[in-house]
């Protein structure tokens, strides 16, 4: 069996040498664009001034050229249209208005920087509560209230189960806006071929085929016309997942003038113009019983998504996401809620690691520890008393969750981090003036979700099946073809190791294909930790009738019945004997002795199969320790501990360091990470220096024990974990700090706890 | 204006003409075609631009070429010789230092540097160095596996 073990990953030979090749490499040499961006956050554009011997883009060369609309079909949906370079106005700070092209790019920034913009500045709407209060300025005419979703749901046993219940708890949580940051900025190399009349863009993508779509369509030129390559993409995060305006320009560019032509962003640019995200405001109340059991939550989620949506998934996702999930995996069957997606003039918002669930999870956290200290009940009880324990379960929005250990998880990580002693520890220290506090954070995390759960959103594009085209070459190795497309994930070594194990042959005889809509069929890309699930779903699906091919022709060569043919080390055997035939022989047989092959099978060997499930759910307990220095604010995290459940793991090396990278982003949520925008709507923080990202020195050890659910939900046994890490770290980290000052009577419900706002909420308790 | 100079990069020399205000990062990517040493952020920050410079690491993209004129320099393309990759590099392989291998060579160099050094560096030190650059997959954790781990190999 090749699933299961620590395999080291393909994908490194060259990626340690410096022979991998990003985007930046391949630009490298090749004429540069650079965008003019809005230096305010809304205005009227007056004039675009050229210098002399420059070549500039506006929108006025963009004739033709279609907007960016992605769309819901719901009627709590205004969709909003996104030029690719705006002709009138400018909606946020670091809108790209212009492009200019030179052969280097050090000139195109000296050129850049001579474009003048005439731009009458006006009022521009910063932040969720300006945007929502009465007299706010609109950000788009069409948009009354600002809001582009508002949606509401109410049960019908609603007010009946609310109003009666003896504790009412309510939260109060607040997330700032953030940036996937990947370490890599975003870019794209458009090359118009002249012998094909074709473009090929490469680009720091995590869906090709979802942004040729989106390019072709926007250009109005059929989708065989452009190719769209992600060669190594240096992370992503979901930042790289939606539609960069940039890459439609690019690529309009290398057509029109017929070359090749690179944009390549700063990091300055990357933290104005990239997507943000998670700038959320949720308000909750739970209703529990006197046993501590929750019956009914009222939830008022409000979403900052910037000035534009982001396309296919719309800015809808993250306030729709947090309506349908807000439940997590706790037990409850009544709920009201009211999701908003809010225009302001900010950078526009895309999916990030998580994307609603790390907010989701720290509001039902901190209100079940709220909740438990209200109730007298401890941490673990209350969470005890109100999580799912049977499967399948219907959540009150209709979701089915498959089998889990929500329970399991949490009493393990109790057990590992020693709670009992750590509340002795705690006790003593607080006699020394010393603060520290345990935190934990149930949660799941909905992966692998087919159209059918995408299709519930009302998308107009439903993203969601996988395809896989699998192919045995006259040698007897493997091609396998994805659309998904891995950028750090390791994808190319868990499929070749699941492929290996269905057909019988190494994993060094498979190759992956991927990122590439040359060569893979249409498929989604890699996001909302899909492809193991699903990729691997269809490559099972493909290999099983790949072995079908293979035993047919193998049952002809050794005069045996097709049940009997046994698929290993490369061969394939009459069970029970050991008459065998090398695959490789067998390819041999179907590409060239087909006239040899049984009347009805064709000639080759190339199979293709698609998977589209319901989803299923992994599931996490994480627990942090922490110490808060009074004096400073500072939180220094102490223990980290991650007990969780993603099925089967195809290759726990790489599951592992899916875990530790999604954590480090969900302490950096709630420690660090925090985009500031001035109250004109410029963004303050700029560069890595201010973002401040945590280096080595802010990471504790991350201690992981996996636990494994067998569910029917996935072929393959595996639960997706992409996103995990991050949507359980934030909540573990803020209810430790909460843990550590309750003595103070100190409640913080915001993040990032940096050591200014910690400091803050301490003096506000002590009433200073 | 163009001035020439002539880089020695992992013991080739490469004579290249440059305008003064040309990063040396960006001269080894462009003008002599080595792209394994990459950008993050052109601010310091970072440390994906990482290369070493008479043994000492610095950030190449804060550093002009004209400033390099015959200093020996290593990157990441130097690190294996030939087949056999550099105990740094092996490791990071072994124990998965790295997901989308964008800041690896700027972490290779860092470590290969500090162990050549200080072979018998201890964790808190090392922790403190590796801190110099930035890494948005791994969570570091397995950085700091790797590079013990072939510190430990190097030792012998
Ligand atoms: S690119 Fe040089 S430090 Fe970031
Ligand atoms: S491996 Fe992606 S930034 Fe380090």
């Amino acid at each position: 069996m090749w699933v299961g073990r620590r395999l080291r990953r393909f994908e490194d030979a060259a990626l340690l040498r410096g022979e991998g090749r990003f985007v930046g490499d391949i630009a490298s040499g090749s004429a540069a664009m650079r965008f003019v961006r809005s230096p305010v956050a809304r205005g009227k554009i007056l004039d675009i001034e050229i210098p002399k011997g420059a070549s500039v883009i506006t929108g006025r060369d963009l004739e033709g050229v279609g907007t960016v609309m992605p769309l819901l079909h719901r009627d709590d949906f205004i969709a909003v249209e996104q030029p690719v370079l705006p002709l009138t106005e400018v909606h946020f700070a670091g809108q790209a208005v212009a492009a200019v092209i030179a052969p280097t790019a050090e000139e195109a920034e000296d050129f850049a920087d001579q474009v003048f913009l005439e731009i009458d500045p006006l009022d521009p709407v910063v932040g969720l509560d300006n945007a929502l209060s009465p007299d706010a300025p609109l950000v788009h005419e069409h948009v009354p209230g600002n809001s582009i979703i508002d949606s509401n749901m109410t049960t019908p046993g609603f007010t009946e189960a609310f109003e009666p219940a003896p504790f009412k708890v309510s939260v109060d949580i607040r997330s700032s806006r953030q940036s996937a940051m990947p370490l890599e900025t975003r870019g794209g190399h458009a090359a118009f071929d002249a012998s094909t009349g074709r473009v090929t863009l490469s680009a720091g993508t995590q869906a090709p085929h979802v942004i040729r779509t989106a390019i072709a369509d926007v250009l109005g030129i059929p989708e065989a016309d452009l190719r769209v390559v992600a060669p190594d993409v240096g992370g992503g995060f979901g930042q790289k997942y939606c539609l960069a305006v940039e890459d439609v320009v690019a690529v309009w560019a290398a057509r029109r003038y017929r070359m090749a032509v690179a944009w390549i962003e700063d990091r300055r640019e990357n933290f104005t113009s990239s997507f943000h995200s998670r700038d959320q405001h949720y308000l909750v109340t739970g209703a529990f019983d006197d046993d501590g059991k929750l019956v009914a939550l009222e939830a008022d989620i409000r979403c900052n998504v910037g000035a534009f949506s982001c396309y296919p998934v719309t800015c809808g996702v993250e306030a729709l996401m947090a309506m349908a999930e807000m439940p997590g995996p706790y037990d409850f069957r009544e709920y009201s809620v009211r999701a908003r997606a809010v225009t302001t003039n900010a950078c526009p918002i895309a999916p990030y690691r998580g994307v609603s669930r790390p907010v989701i999870t720290m509001t039902l956290e901190r209100l079940m520890d709220e909740a438990a200290n209200r109730i007298g009940v401890s941490e673990v009880e209350i969470r005890r008393r109100n999580l799912v324990t049977e499967f399948p379960y219907t959540s009150v929005m209709g979701l089915v969750y498959d089998q889990a250990t929500y329970i399991e998880s949490l009493d393990r990580a109790v057990e590992l981090i020693d709670l009992d002693g750590f509340r002795k520890e705690q006790e003593e220290s607080l006699t020394k003036g010393k603060y520290i506090g345990l935190g934990l954070s149930t949660f799941s995390e909905r992966t692998g979700y087919g159209t059918s759960a995408f299709a519930a959103r009302s998308m107009d594009i439903t993203p969601g099946f996988e395809t896989v085209e699998m192919t045995m070459d006259p040698s007897g190795f493997v091609e396998v073809r994805v659309g998904a497309s891995s950028h750090g994930q390791g994808l190319e070594t868990s499929l070749s190791q699941l492929v290996a194990d269905e057909l019988g042959v190494r994993p060094e005889n498979v190759r992956i294909v991927q990122g590439d809509t040359d060569r893979t069929p249409y498929g989604w890309g890699t996001f909302a930790s899909r492809s193991a699930v699903l990729a691997g779903g269809a490559s099972k699906l493909a290999s099983h009738d790949m072995r079908a091919k293979l035993a047919a022709i193998a049952a002809n060569e050794l005069e045996a019945a097709v049940e009997d043919m046994e698929f290993s080390e490369g061969s394939v055997k009459v069970r029970g004997t050991d008459v065998a035939v090398e695959m490789s022989k067998l390819a041999r047989i179907a590409y060239h002795k087909s006239n040899q092959l049984s009347l009805g099978s064709t000639p080759g060997l190339s199979v293709s199969a698609t998977y589209d499930p319901h989803g299923t759910f992994s599931n996490a307990c994480h627990a942090a320790v922490v110490e808060v220095d009074l004096e400073t604010g500072a939180v220094q995290i102490r223990r980290f501990l991650v007990v969780e459940d993603a099925g089967i793991l195809i290759n726990p090396l790489i599951a592992d360091g899916q875990v530790h990278g999604g954590v480090a982003q969900g302490i950096a949520s709630a420690l660090f990470e925090e985009l500031v925008y001035d109250e004109n709507g410029n963004l303050l923080t700029t560069s890595l220096m201010d973002y401040l990202p945590p280096t080595m020195s802010e990471m504790p050890l991350i201690e992981i024990e996996h636990l494994v659910s067998i569910s029917d939900a996935t072929i393959t046994g595996a639960k997706g974990l992409g996103e995990g890490g991050a949507i359980g770290a934030p909540a573990a980290v803020i209810n430790a700090i909460n843990d550590a000052l309750r003595p103070l009577g100190v409640v913080l419900n915001e993040n990032p706890a940096t050591p200014e706002r910690v400091r803050r909420h301490i003096a506000r308790a002590q009433g200073a | 204006m163009k001035h020439q100079v002539t880089l020695n990069i992992n013991g080739s020399e490469h004579e290249i003409f440059v305008e003064a205000r040309k990063t040396l990062a960006d001269a080894i990517r462009e003008e002599c075609g080595l792209t394994g040493t990459h950008l993050g952020c052109e601010h310091g920050v970072c440390g994906a631009c990482t290369v070493l410079m008479d043994g000492q690491p610095v950030r190449s993209c804060l550093m002009f070429a004209v400033q390099c004129n015959g200093v020996p320099l290593r990157t990441v393309e130097g690190l294996a010789d030939g087949d056999d990759l550099h105990p740094v590099q092996k490791a990071f392989w072994e124990h998965h230092g790295l997901q989308c291998g964008f800041c690896t060579p700027g972490f290779l160099m860092l470590a290969t540097s500090v162990l050549e050094q200080e072979p018998d560096i201890d964790d808190e030190a090392l922790r403190e160095v590796l801190s110099s650059n930035l890494c948005r997959c791994t969570g570091y954790q397995n950085i700091l596996i790797a590079v013990k781990a072939a510190a430990e190999e190097m030792r012998g």
